[in-house]
C-alpha cells in the first residue's frame, strides 16, 4: 500500500463520521473551555528564543508574545506597531523613533526606549539587514523614556522594512535585562509586551505551549491587517498542540479535538474538505520557492554551463507534481528567484527555465564543462516530505542528462551539517542539496540569504558574482519602486545566467480549521488576534 | 539473597558506564549538528559556527564526555541543548505517559496473554489452538501503527468510545487517565500479547507431559487446578524471562505508539531529541532507559524465587 493511500485509510474516519453524522466530541473535547483555540502548528516549539533561534515555527510562536516596533500589512508594506511617529533626518542619517504610550511588559514594568535599543542591538547581531545597519551604525541611544535614536554613516533607506519584515529574525522587542543576553546565546525568561503572555509552566516541549491573553495588551485603533493594526484578542488562552503524525492531526480535528492545523499535508485535504466541520483553505498567499542547491567550489558545478545544463533539463512541474499531486490550485511555474505575484515579481532573464526541456542541450553543455562521469553526490532528506520528493526527481534528472548519481539518503539534520561541509563531494562534502524557501523571504532581497553571491560569505553552496551582488546593492539602494524593479530585473537576470541556483517551483499549502472557529486569515504566518471560537 | 542484591545493584554501574561511554563516542560521530537546527535555514555558515562554539560542541570529545561524566556522577544529566530545561525536568515532565503506556500495556497483555497460552496448549491442535496461533502471528506481523490507525478509526472516530489523541494524567481521574489509555495499551501490547502467548503454550506443552502433571490428574485434581496452579506455575520462569525481556520490546514500540496517538512521553522525546541532535536529552534518555531495563531483569531473576523454590541467590 502506498503512503498515501494509507494515511488516506488512516485519517478517513474524520470524514466518514462527519458524513455519517457521528459528531459527538470526545472526552478530551467536552472538557475544553470554548474560550481556549487548540492549534497544531507546523512543529515542535524546542526553544523559544526568536532572535537566537530562527526556525519559523519560533518566530510564529513569538508573534504572539512580543511586539514589533513596525509590521509587515498585507499588502507587504510596514505600518506603525509599537511605534507612534518616526522622523528621518534631511540627510537620511538619523532615526528618531518615539514608542506609544501605555505600552507594557507582561511583568507589569511599562515598554521604555532603553528596551527598544537593547532589544534592536541584538537582533541586529543576528539578522541579515540588521547586520546591514549595524555595519554603518554610528550610535543607538534611548533619548528619552519614550524615544530612541539611530543615527547611521550612511543612509538606509530600507529602514521602516528591516524593523517591520517578518522574516526571522523579526525586530521584536524585550526587556532591556533579557535583551542584553548574547545573541549566541538563549534566553532563560520569556517576558514580552504581545497580545498574549507565554505560560512556561504549561510548556512541554515537544507537547505542548500555551499562551494566556494578557489584558495589559493596547492594541492600535486600526483594524488588524497581518503584523499590523490592532491586534484584538478574542479567546483567553490559545494551546498550541505538538501532532507529529498528519493522519493523527487530521482525525483530532475532524473530531473537534483541536480547532486549527496550521498545515495539513496535501494528501489528507480530499478528507478535511468533505468534513462539513472542517473549513479548508490556502494557509500563506506568499507560499514557497523550492530549491536545487549546487556546490560552486567543486566541479562540475564550480563551472556554469554544468549549471545551466541542470537548468536547461530541469522541469518544475515534475517537482511540483511530486510535491502536492495534481491539484493545480497547490503549484505554479516560475522562471524567477522572486515569490510569484508579489510586485517586485519579474521573469526577466528566466528562459532557460522555460518552454520544452533540453536533455540532448544539457547533455552537451555538460560535455563542455569537461563532466566526465564523476559521481554527483546528492543529498536528500527522507524525513522531509518536500526535500523527498525533490530528491527523487531530481535523481531521475540527472540521469536523463547522463550524470553518474550518488543518491545519499540521510536525514535533515545530517543534511544540516554536511551542506556546511566545503570538502570536495568525495570527502565528506556534496555536490546537491534540496531545500525550500518562505516565499515571504523571496520577495526581494532584504532577508534573501540565498540569494547572495559573496563566495565564503554567501548561503551554503558559496556562489560567487560580483554582478549579482552589485544587483543586489543596486535594490538596497533603490530610491523608488521604479528603480527597486530594474534592479531586481538586474538581478534576476545575473542569477539565472549564472546559475545561482535552480527554482523548482512556487508551491502553496493549505490550513484547516473547525467551522465554529472564524477570523482566520491567510498569512505567511498564523495570527491569532481577531480569531474567535463560538 | 541481600548480598546477591547489593552485587547486582553494584554490577549495574560498570554496565551503565559501558552505555554511558558507548552513547557518548556514538553520538559524537554520528552526523548532524544542533547548532545547524538551531541556526535555521537561512542562517549563514559563520552564524551556525558561532552558535556550535557557544554551545560548546567545538571542544575535543574527551574533555565533553570528561564533564558529561562528572556531572551525571553528581545526578545531573545536563541541559537540553535547544530547551535550556534540565533534561531531569524534561524526562520527570514525560515519564508518566510513558510509564502508565507500558503498566497498561504490561496488564493487559499478561491478563489475555497467558490464559490464551495455557488454553492453546491445554487445547493443543485443535481450532482453539489453531486460533490462538494465528493471532500471535497476526500480532507479529502486523506494525503497530497500522493497529493504531485501525483502533482510532473504530473506537475513536466510528463509535466515539475514546478520543484519538492526547494523554490525561492519573491525577485527574481514573476515568479519564484509562480512557486515553485503552486504544495505545491494545495497539502496543499486540506484539507482546502475541510473544508471552507463545512462550506460555510452548512451555505448557512441555509441562504438560510432565509424570507430576499426571500424579495430580490421577489424584483428581480440577482442570482449572491442574493447568493454573500445578502447571503453570511450573511454566512460570521461561514466561517470566520472557515478559522482562519483552520490555525492551515495549520501549521501542512505545516510540512508535505516542507518535501515533500524540502522548506526550518518554518515545516522542526520544525521537524529537534524536532528529534534532539534542545530545544531552538523548543521553539522558538512553542511560534511564538502560537503568530500567538492568533493573527489570534484576527484578525478574529476583522473582524466579518465587516460582521455583530450588532457586536460591
Amino acid at each position: 500500500m502506498e503512503r498515501r493511500s494509507f494515511l488516506k485509510l488512516a485519517a478517513g474516519a474524520g470524514g466518514a463520521t462527519a458524513l455519517g453524522g457521528g459528531l459527538a466530541a470526545p472526552a478530551l473535547a467536552q472538557g475544553a473551555g470554548a474560550r481556549t483555540l487548540r492549534f497544531v502548528p507546523q512543529a515542535n516549539l524546542a526553544n523559544f528564543d526568536p532572535i537566537w533561534g530562527t526556525q519559523y515555527v519560533v518566530r510564529n510562536a513569538a508573534m504572539l508574545v512580543w511586539d514589533t516596533l513596525y509590521g509587515f500589512d498585507s499588502k507587504l508594506q510596514p505600518q506603525r506597531q509599537m511605534v507612534e511617529s518616526e522622523e528621518v533626518s534631511a540627510d537620511g542619517l538619523t532615526w528618531t523613533f518615539k514608542l506609544r504610550s501605555g505600552l507594557k511588559f507582561h511583568d507589569g514594568e511599562p515598554v521604555l526606549a532603553k528596551d527598544a535599543v537593547a532589544s534592536m542591538a541584538r537582533w541586529a547581531v543576528r539578522d541579515p539587514m540588521g547586520q546591514m545597519i549595524r555595519a554603518i551604525q554610528n550610535e543607538l541611544v534611548a533619548v528619552d523614556d519614550r524615544t530612541f535614536r539611530w543615527s547611521l554613516k550612511q543612509p538606509y533607506p530600507k529602514m521602516l522594512l528591516a524593523l517591520a519584515k517578518n522574516n526571522s529574525p523579526c525586530s521584536f522587542v524585550m526587556p532591556e535585562r533579557i535583551a542584553k543576553t548574547d545573541p549566541f546565546q538563549q534566553i532563560t525568561e520569556y517576558v514580552g509586551s504581545g497580545p498574549f503572555r507565554f505560560v512556561k509552566d504549561e510548556w512541554v516541549p515537544g507537547a505542548k505551549a500555551s499562551f494566556a491573553k494578557f489584558d495589559g495588551y493596547v492594541p492600535r485603533e486600526e483594524a488588524a491587517d497581518w503584523m499590523a493594526g490592532g491586534k484584538r484578542v478574542m479567546v483567553d488562552k490559545v494551546e498550541w498542540v505538538i501532532m507529529p503524525d498528519p493522519a493523527t492531526a487530521s482525525s483530532a480535528l475532524q473530531n473537534g479535538e483541536v480547532d486549527w492545523w496550521e498545515n495539513p499535508i496535501a494528501d489528507l485535504v480530499p478528507l478535511l474538505k468533505r468534513n462539513r466541520n472542517v473549513n479548508v483553505d490556502i494557509a500563506d498567499p506568499l507560499g514557497n520557492v523550492g530549491s536545487f542547491r549546487m556546490n560552486h567550489l567543486h566541479a562540475p558545478f564550480n563551472d556554469p554551463r554544468a549549471r545551466r545544463a541542470v537548468m536547461m533539463a530541469l522541469s518544475q512541474e515534475d517537482y511540483m507534481r511530486a510535491l502536492v499531486g495534481d491539484n493545480p490550485e497547490l503549484w505554479k511555474s516560475m522562471p524567477s528567484f522572486f515569490t510569484p505575484g508579489t510586485p517586485l515579481y519579474t521573469e526577466v532573464g528566466g528562459d532557460i527555465l522555460k518552454g520544452k526541456r533540453d536533455y540532448e542541450g544539457a547533455k552537451k553543455l555538460l560535455k563542455e564543462a569537461g563532466y566526465d562521469g564523476q559521481p554527483i553526490t546528492i543529498l536528500v532528506a527522507q524525513d522531509q516530505p518536500i526535500t523527498k520528493a525533490f530528491g527523487d526527481v531530481s535523481a531521475d534528472l540527472l540521469k536523463r542528462i547522463g550524470m553518474n548519481v550518488d543518491f545519499v539518503a540521510t536525514d535533515w539534520g545530517t543534511v544540516g551539517s554536511r551542506r556546511a561541509m566545503k570538502n570536495p563531494p568525495g570527502q565528506g562534502g556534496w555536490h546537491i542539496f534540496h531545500t525550500w524557501h518562505a516565499g515571504a523571504d523571496c520577495i526581494n532581497p532584504a532577508a534573501y540569504t540565498a540569494i547572495r553571491a559573496n563566495g565564503d560569505g554567501a548561503w551554503f553552496g558559496w556562489p560567487k558574482s560580483e554582478a549579482i551582488e552589485a544587483a543586489r546593492d543596486a535594490w538596497f539602494a533603490a530610491p523608488d519602486m521604479t528603480a527597486e524593479k530594474a534592479a531586481i530585473d538586474k538581478l534576476n537576470k545575473e542569477a539565472m545566467d549564472f546559475g545561482l541556483y535552480a527554482p523548482t517551483g512556487f508551491f502553496l499549502s493549505y490550513q484547516a480549521w473547525r467551522k465554529n472557529v472564524s477570523g482566520v486569515v491567510k498569512a505567511p504566518i498564523p495570527f491569532f488576534w481577531g480569531v474567535t471560537k463560538s | 539473597m541481600f548480598a546477591y542484591i547489593v552485587r547486582r545493584v553494584l554490577a549495574t554501574i560498570p554496565v551503565m558506564a559501558i552505555v554511558a561511554l558507548f552513547v557518548f563516542s556514538l553520538l559524537y560521530i554520528a552526523p548532524g549538528d544542533p547548532a545547524a537546527v538551531i541556526a535555521g535555514d537561512q542562517a549563514t555558515p559563520a552564524d551556525v559556527e558561532r552558535i556550535r562554539a557557544s554551545l560548546g560542541l567545538d571542544r575535543p570529545f574527551l574533555v565533553r564526555f570528561g564533564e558529561w561524566v562528572f556531572r551525571i556522577l553528581r545526578g545531573d544529566l545536563g541541559v537540553s541543548i535547544f530547551t535550556n530545561l534540565p533534561v531531569t525536568r524534561m524526562i520527570a515532565q514525560r515519564i508518566e505517559p510513558t510509564l502508565s503506556l507500558m503498566v497498561v500495556t504490561l496488564f493487559l497483555a499478561i491478563s489475555i496473554a497467558v490464559p490464551m497460552g495455557v488454553v492453546a496448549a491445554w487445547k493443543a491442535g485443535s481450532w482453539i489452538d489453531r486460533a490462538v496461533m494465528a493471532f500471535a502471528v497476526l500480532g507479529f506481523s502486523v506494525p503497530v501503527f497500522v493497529v493504531g490507525y485501525l483502533l482510532a478509526y473504530y473506537f475513536a472516530l466510528e463509535l466515539d468510545w475514546f478520543p484519538v489523541q492526547g494523554y490525561t494524567p492519573f491525577a485527574e481521574g481514573l476515568g479519564p487517565w484509562l480512557s486515553n489509555l485503552v486504544l495505545p495499551s491494545v495497539a502496543l501490547g499486540g506484539v507482546y500479547i502475541a510473544l508471552i502467548a507463545r512462550i506460555t503454550r510452548a512451555t505448557m506443552l512441555e509441562v504438560l507431559q510432565q509424570d507430576y502433571i499426571r500424579t495430580a490428574r490421577a489424584k483428581g485434581a480440577g482442570q482449572g487446578t491442574m493447568l493454573f496452579v500445578h502447571a503453570l506455575k511450573n511454566a512460570a520462569v521461561p514466561i517470566v524471562t520472557v515478559i522482562g525481556i519483552g520490555v525492551a520490546l515495549l520501549i521501542g514500540g512505545a516510540v512508535v505508539t505516542e507518535s501515533v496517538f500524540a502522548i506526550p512521553g518518554l518515545g516522542r522525546l526520544t525521537v524529537d531529541a534524536i532528529l534534532r541532535r539534542d545530545y544531552p536529552v538523548i543521553q539522558g534518555v538512553i542511560l534511564l532507559f538502560s537503568f530500567v531495563y538492568v533493573l527489570v531483569n534484576l527484578l525478574i531473576d529476583l522473582s524466579y524465587t518465587l516460582f521455583d523454590p530450588r532457586i536460591r541467590y
